[in-house]
């Protein structure tokens, strides 16, 4: 296919470089520096897609980020699809793979097209929430229908083969768009010497200037353009970024901005290339120079393709040399807006008319046109258009001054194009990211940034300020404020000499009426993507909607991808005449981020994948990998869970762990335990005060169990504290709570003990810790120490100083399982190397490795609980029956003292941890079950607490399990059912939890 | 505070902790936090030339020194053992040959030398210094590593949120920070050379996303 | 995302640096037997909301591990001041 609406000569388009790309399974041609949408238009493609909710044709109207319909499907093969692209933003490249997102089966044949015909009446807003929310449970089922349907392109199914990156930006001044103003500030600012950033979502700096015929100092615009950013790149502290959107303004002038590096190259990034950058920008200074967009006017049909807006026709005709029809008519109610009949008529193709709904325009551009001689029709309207998949005529007639009603009889003329102009509407997005509401006003017939609390200066467009010398000047006066600020001095700045062309007054209309109501005319969109009509917002007030909040979420406008950068403000315009109020009464809907869609990709930058969250190791882990083990997440710890031999189920496993270990000797990396090192000669005190239990007569060399709980009284970590030195200590938290409880010290330290002498140290990382437990582990460690390992010189809750495999060691007899125990500390660099050395003299004892899953049933045989399994911030000491490690008698008031005494937490018949024997031995509770007393009572049974931890214990040869239940330690000996979601139900004797050596023999051998 | 020599019994026991040596014979080698990734195996067969390079300082002596700056007496203690005293300038580091001295807090210094030397500098702090104060031997707990090259620092942005530009990050300076969603005591040693602190349990992750963040500029591992 | 100026390490960082610690300047009750419950729970459970000025309690977590208190706007995000702790604020609610 030729491209029928290329023109041959002008525009930024090289076209020495033919470019191929597909649509829809069809080839085409384009040129290097076109973007998707020029390519397209120049190839006469009218139709790219099929509206969300009618499924009506629609074509391309814009050229910028505003696009409400060009969202297209990109993508050559499965792995590289992206949704939801603008072809406007789309640059192209050779071998571009494009689809159109909505239509099914397709865009030119369309079933639910058929729908939207018939169903156009009785689809009214709110159409989907009143028909398919209820019954609510069948909207799954209407969802997949509905979404095939009205299409919303697709994710890909395969993994992204490119590499995404984020990188953190600081910065003086951030300027926000490359146009004349944003040049501007930005080349006054790094004169200055400031550090800039320069960020644009177009491919080139240049912004409006890329796309029209002015002159600045006599010469093409763009010439200026090309030295202000040549001087711009010879700055070392300049950044300049083009195709880079910037897509989010967050609180203290923190800026996101979305960077696509090769997008425009190739479907996928070059070797060894990153494709999209997520830049987090902090700036000292932010300028936002995002220039305006301009509003279509919304009258009867305005969606057929070949209605566009009028600054859209002109960008295609003079950046890409592309004229999109043949017969234009302009609908205008400015006179900016002629400037597309010129251009259009420049090109050498036909202004059928210039219709503009003013009475009695006259500024230069309407003198200009007049001159040459083209239709200029004023005081009316074009009221509808004729046509289905593209314009064939249109209905023109007079209107009322106040643009409120027809006045006369309908024309009608041949045409393909409409382009129609209501004005401008500056770019605010982003100052309204942080908050700032929007401000009206009438001079400019817009919405401008409101104020702000943010370091942010505005500049151009965005104020109103339309003609280049104004944006210029405004630009300037914006770097120098911000050079300012910062402390630098001013810089000289010499702008260039711009052409002043003279306006006339604009009209304030957004709405054109028809010869019928607004309900019985043809349809009059007010927002393209999603479906949103003038008649659908008028119905919407009717109904007592009176917040544009509340009409915005019934009606759906601005919800769209596109954000309703197109519509909005014709929405509000149509809403405040309704309801009889201002625009400014009726206020406006906030933006939010993102400014544009973004990809996923973008967001998580290198965060996926194994880089997703950090895995912690422990010095032992490349033995634990080698040697088969399954790992457990334990916070970001990856500890093993358990270690099968080939052919052993999880349980099989479980069970040769548990028993190896009560039976001869087992092995667990215990490394990832908290520990903290605490010194000063106020230490023992500060224990005092946050543990529950006495350390004043603790001795050097013994170590100490301890509680610790909240100011509420509830446990929240446990562990073992050895005492060092007189005023040196060594914590042990859990490991999920090291961070948690170092932060708990030093809060207390800091903000209300600060006068204690005291530090807290992590040696979590320092310390490689290996805990060999069993009857023989005393035998195996002599072999590796020359540590008098005797009971008599060595007990029970003793630390020694020694060697173990030649290496020095903390070595402390504690135990977790109840056996005989020692916990071996070697720095961490060392680990390793005691770990096999272990294992090389441990064969003979069949020194068994067990995981944190045989750690568990090893510990529950003996009642010892896991702060946050057994316990979850609502128990006391008391509840875990473990009122002896409560000292009442201490001075102080430690952390929870007062908390534990209070009314609700001395109550009777709270929930208390009990152990829980099944009457059939091989019934394992599932853990989280809930209890009953009566297993009969009518649902909802009285559920009297949960079962925290249950194993079966090989050991023992039945089921152990831990639990609350209310009143539970005097019901001993009593029955609680556990009533399962299968309809079973299993019954439990309530007992002590320790099962195993409740006399605690066998760790003090 | 106090002299030494007239050190009152209850400030004696004020310094009573316990050290150790906590190193084997040299017949057995110590294995760092990044030991597994044999990265001398990697010098060796990697590429020679990149934007970024990674070298780990290995098996460093760490010292965690708490102490109040303001006391006159153990601020000269450190000078004594040292050969240069704490940088009480937020932020600052300084150097002393083979021992380097970090800022970590008003009250926090990070102090590394050569391994064989800890226990020894850790004895001669307990001998020279009084009152109140705690050293902790962390060197089995973190390792350094040295990234440098032309692109250093466009791959540190894509890991710290601190700014790294010679105005605000001048040789000497070091910061505490988040790395990635890991951590890391990050100082500046050249123009395009960095230190990085980090912990143990973390050195695999942070050694894979530096190998990821450098991709685009090549990385080179020395030994 | 909020840029918080560290007192102690006397520059700007990133929030992401810092942990918030709930509302500034709850002393501990020095006698918490001699409290009811109600002074009790009020201690526990009774935190201010306010819209506008709020005194909160911050730690540079990534950093010096220190804590400091914030006085930031509850609306608008800006932080109005910073201050060690034992400083009072010179910035104050109405």
């Amino acid at each position: 296919m030729t491209q029928k609406n290329r023109l041959q000569s002008g525009g930024r388009i090289d076209r020495s470089k033919s470019l191929t790309f597909t649509y829809n399974g069809k080839s085409y041609q384009g040129f290097q520096g076109d973007t998707l949408a020029s390519a397209m238009l120049a190839n006469g493609i009218d139709v790219i897609g099929r509206s969300f909710k009618y499924s009506r044709p629609r074509g391309i109207v814009a050229a910028g980020a505003e696009e409400p319909n060009a969202v297209m499907q990109l993508g050559a093969t499965e792995a590289t699809q992206v949704p939801n692209v603008r072809a406007t933003q789309q640059e192209l490249f050779n071998g571009l793979v494009s689809a159109s997102t909505n239509g099914w089966p397709n865009v030119d044949t369309d079933l639910m097209g058929v729908v939207g015909k018939i169903g156009g009446k009785m689809m009214p807003p709110g159409f989907y929430y009143k028909t398919f929310m209820f019954p609510q449970s069948l909207w799954h089922t209407y969802e997949g229908v509905i979404r095939k349907a009205a299409g919303l392109g697709r994710s890909p199914l395969e993994n992204d083969p490119d590499e995404y990156d984020t990188i953190n930006q600081h910065c003086d001044v951030m300027i926000v768009g490359a146009g004349p103003a944003g040049l501007a500030a930005a080349q006054t600012a790094a004169r200055a010497g400031a550090r800039v950033i320069i960020a644009d979502e177009q491919a080139e700096f240049g912004g409006s200037l890329l796309s029209s015929k002015e002159l600045l100092d006599g010469k093409p615009a763009t010439e200026w353009v090309n030295t202000v950013v040549e001087e711009l790149a010879g700055y070392k502290d300049v950044m300049m970024l083009p195709r880079s959107t910037v897509n989010g303004y967050h609180d203290h002038n923190f800026l996101t901005i979305h960077q696509r590096c090769t997008d425009h190259i190739a479907d996928k990034a070059p070797a060894g290339q990153v494709r999209q950058r997520m830049h987090r920008v902090r700036a000292k200074w932010v300028v936002l120079a995002t220039g305006a967009h301009e509003r279509p006017l919304v009258f009867s049909n305005n969606d057929v393709p070949g209605c566009m807006v009028a600054g859209a026709v002109s960008t295609y005709i003079n950046r890409y040399g592309v004229v999109p029809g043949n017969d234009l008519v302009l609908m205008t109610t400015n006179d900016y807006g002629y400037q597309t009949a010129l251009d259009w008529d420049d090109a050498g193709r036909k202004v059928v008319a210039i219709v503009d709904t003013r009475a009695n325009p006259g500024g230069a551009r309407v003198e200009a046109a007049r001159k040459r001689g083209l239709n200029v029709i004023t005081g009316s309207a074009v009221i509808e258009v004729q046509g289905s998949k593209r314009v064939s005529g249109v209905s023109v007639a007079p209107i009322s001054a106040d643009g409120k009603q027809v006045t006369g009889s309908v024309t009608k003329l041949s045409a393909d194009t409409v382009a129609s102009s209501g004005g401008w509407s500056p770019v605010i997005h982003l100052s309204c990211h942080t908050g700032s509401r929007p401000v009206w006003n009438d001079e400019i017939v817009g919405f401008l940034p409101g104020p702000t609390v943010q370091k942010q200066l505005t500049a151009g467009g965005i104020n109103g300020k339309y003609d280049t010398a104004a944006a210029l000047a405004e630009g300037l006066e914006a770097g120098q404020k911000a050079v300012s600020e910062i402390g630098l001095a001013a810089s000289e700045v010499a702008l260039p000499a711009a052409e002043s062309v003279e306006e006339g007054a604009p009209m304030s209309l957004f709405h054109i009426p028809h010869l019928k109501s607004t309900s019985a005319a043809p349809k009059q969109f007010v927002d393209y993507q999603n479906d949103v009509t003038a008649a659908g917002i008028e119905l919407a007030c009717r109904e007592g909607y009176e917040s544009i909040e509340h009409v915005k979420r019934y009606t759906a406008m601005g919800f769209g991808t596109d954000q309703g950068k197109l519509g909005n403000i014709n929405g509000m315009a149509i809403a405040a005449n309704v309801l009889n109020q201002t625009i400014p009464d009726t206020g406006t809907t906030i933006f939010r981020p993102n400014y544009t869609p973004i990809t996923f990709g973008a967001i998580a930058g290198r965060n996926c994948g194994e880089l997703f969250d950090p895995e912690r190791y422990t010095a032992m882990h490349k033995w634990h990998v080698e040697h088969g083990a399954k790992f457990e997440d334990v916070g970001q710890w990856k500890r093993p869970w358990y270690f099968p031999k080939a052919g052993e189920s999880m349980q099989d496993a479980l069970n040769r762990e548990c028993k190896a270990t009560r039976e001869s000797v087992g092995i667990l990396d215990a490394s990832t335990l908290g520990k903290i090192d605490i010194q000063g000669k106020d230490a023992r005190e500060f224990l005092g005060r946050v543990y529950t239990n006495a350390w004043a007569k603790l001795a050097v060399g013994k170590c100490r169990y301890g509680l610790m709980c909240g100011e509420d009284g509830m446990v929240f970590d446990d562990g073992v504290t050895s005492c060092l030195g007189e005023n040196h200590f060594l914590m042990t938290t859990t490991s999920g709570g090291a961070a948690r409880v170092l932060e708990w010290l030093e809060l207390y330290h800091q903000t209300e003990w600060p006068e204690m002498e005291v530090y807290f140290n992590t040696v979590t990382d320092h310390w490689a810790t290996m805990t060999i437990s069993g009857p023989n582990s005393r035998k195996l460690l002599a072999e590796l120490t020359d540590c008098d390992l005797a009971n008599e010189n060595f007990g029970f809750m003793d630390w020694k100083q020694t060697t173990v495999a030649g290496v020095p060691a903390r070595v402390f007899r504690i135990s977790f399982t109840g056996e005989l125990s020692y916990e071996i500390n070697v720095q961490a660099n060392y680990g390793l190397h005691v770990w096999e050395k272990l294992f090389e003299h441990g064969e003979k004892y069949n020194l068994t490795p067990y995981g944190t899953e045989s750690m568990h049933v090893l510990r529950a045989e003996k009642g010892f609980i896991i702060a946050g399994q057994d316990t979850d911030g609502s128990v006391h000491p008391y509840d875990l029956g473990m009122g002896w490690a409560v000292s009442q008698n201490k001075p102080f008031s430690f952390i929870g003292k007062r908390g534990m005494a209070r009314e609700d937490c001395v109550r009777e018949n709270r929930k208390q941890l009990v152990g829980l024997k099944t009457t059939d031995p091989k019934a394992v509770i599932p853990e989280g079950a809930q209890g009953v007393f009566d297993p009969k009572a009518p649902i909802p049974m009285p559920m009297v607490g949960h079962v925290t931890s249950s194993y079966w214990s090989e050991n023992l040869g039945h089921s152990v399990a831990m639990g609350f239940v209310k009143g539970g330690l005097d019901r001993m000996g009593e029955k609680v059912y556990y009533p399962l979601a299968d309809g079973t139900v299993i019954e439990a004797e309530i007992c002590s939890p320790i099962f195993l050596d409740p006399k605690g023999e066998r760790q003090n051998v | 505070m106090s002299d030494l020599n007239v050190m009152t019994p209850e400030e004696v026991a004020a310094t009573k902790a316990a050290v150790m040596n906590q190193l084997p014979g040299a017949e057995i080698q110590g294995q760092s936090p990044l030991h597994h990734a044999e990265l001398e195996v990697l010098a060796q067969k990697g590429p020679k030339q990149g934007g970024v390079h990674l070298k780990e300082l290995k098996l460093l002596g760490h010292l965690m020194l708490r102490m109040n700056p303001e006391n006159a007496d153990q601020l000269a203690a450190v000078e004594r053992v040292l050969g240069v005293g704490l940088p009480l300038q937020p932020l600052t580091s300084v150097e002393n040959g083979n021992y380097s001295i970090r800022w970590m807090s008003p009250d926090e210094w990070l102090i590394i030398v050569p391994g064989a030397e800890t226990f020894d500098i850790e004895s001669k702090f307990r001998d020279e210094m009084g009152g109140h104060y705690s050293l902790v031997n962390s060197s089995g707990g973190s390792t350094v590593l040295k990234v440098s090259g032309d692109n250093v620092v466009e791959m540190l942005k894509k890991s710290v949120p601190v700014d790294l530009h010679d105005s605000e990050f001048p040789v000497g300076k070091v910061v505490s920070t988040v790395f990635a969603k890991s951590g890391a005591v990050v100082r500046r040693t050249g123009e395009k050379e960095f230190e990085l602190v980090i912990r143990r349990s973390f050195a695999d992750y942070i050694w894979l996303w530096i190998q990821d963040a450098s991709r685009e500029f090549g990385l080179v591992v020395e030994a | 995302m909020l840029h918080i100026y560290c007192p102690h390490c006397g520059e700007y960082r990133e929030e992401e640096e810092f942990h918030a610690a709930g509302q500034a300047h709850l002393a501990r009750p020095l006698d918490p037997e001699a409290c009811s419950d109600k002074e009790w729970g009020e201690f526990l459970f009774f935190r201010k909301n306010p819209r506008g000025l709020h005194h909160e309690l911050w730690v540079h977590s990534a950093g010096c591990r220190k804590f400091f208190n914030v006085t930031r706007d509850t609306q608008t995000y800006e932080i109005k001041e910073v201050y060690k702790i034992g400083e009072k604020p010179s910035v104050v609610a109405e």
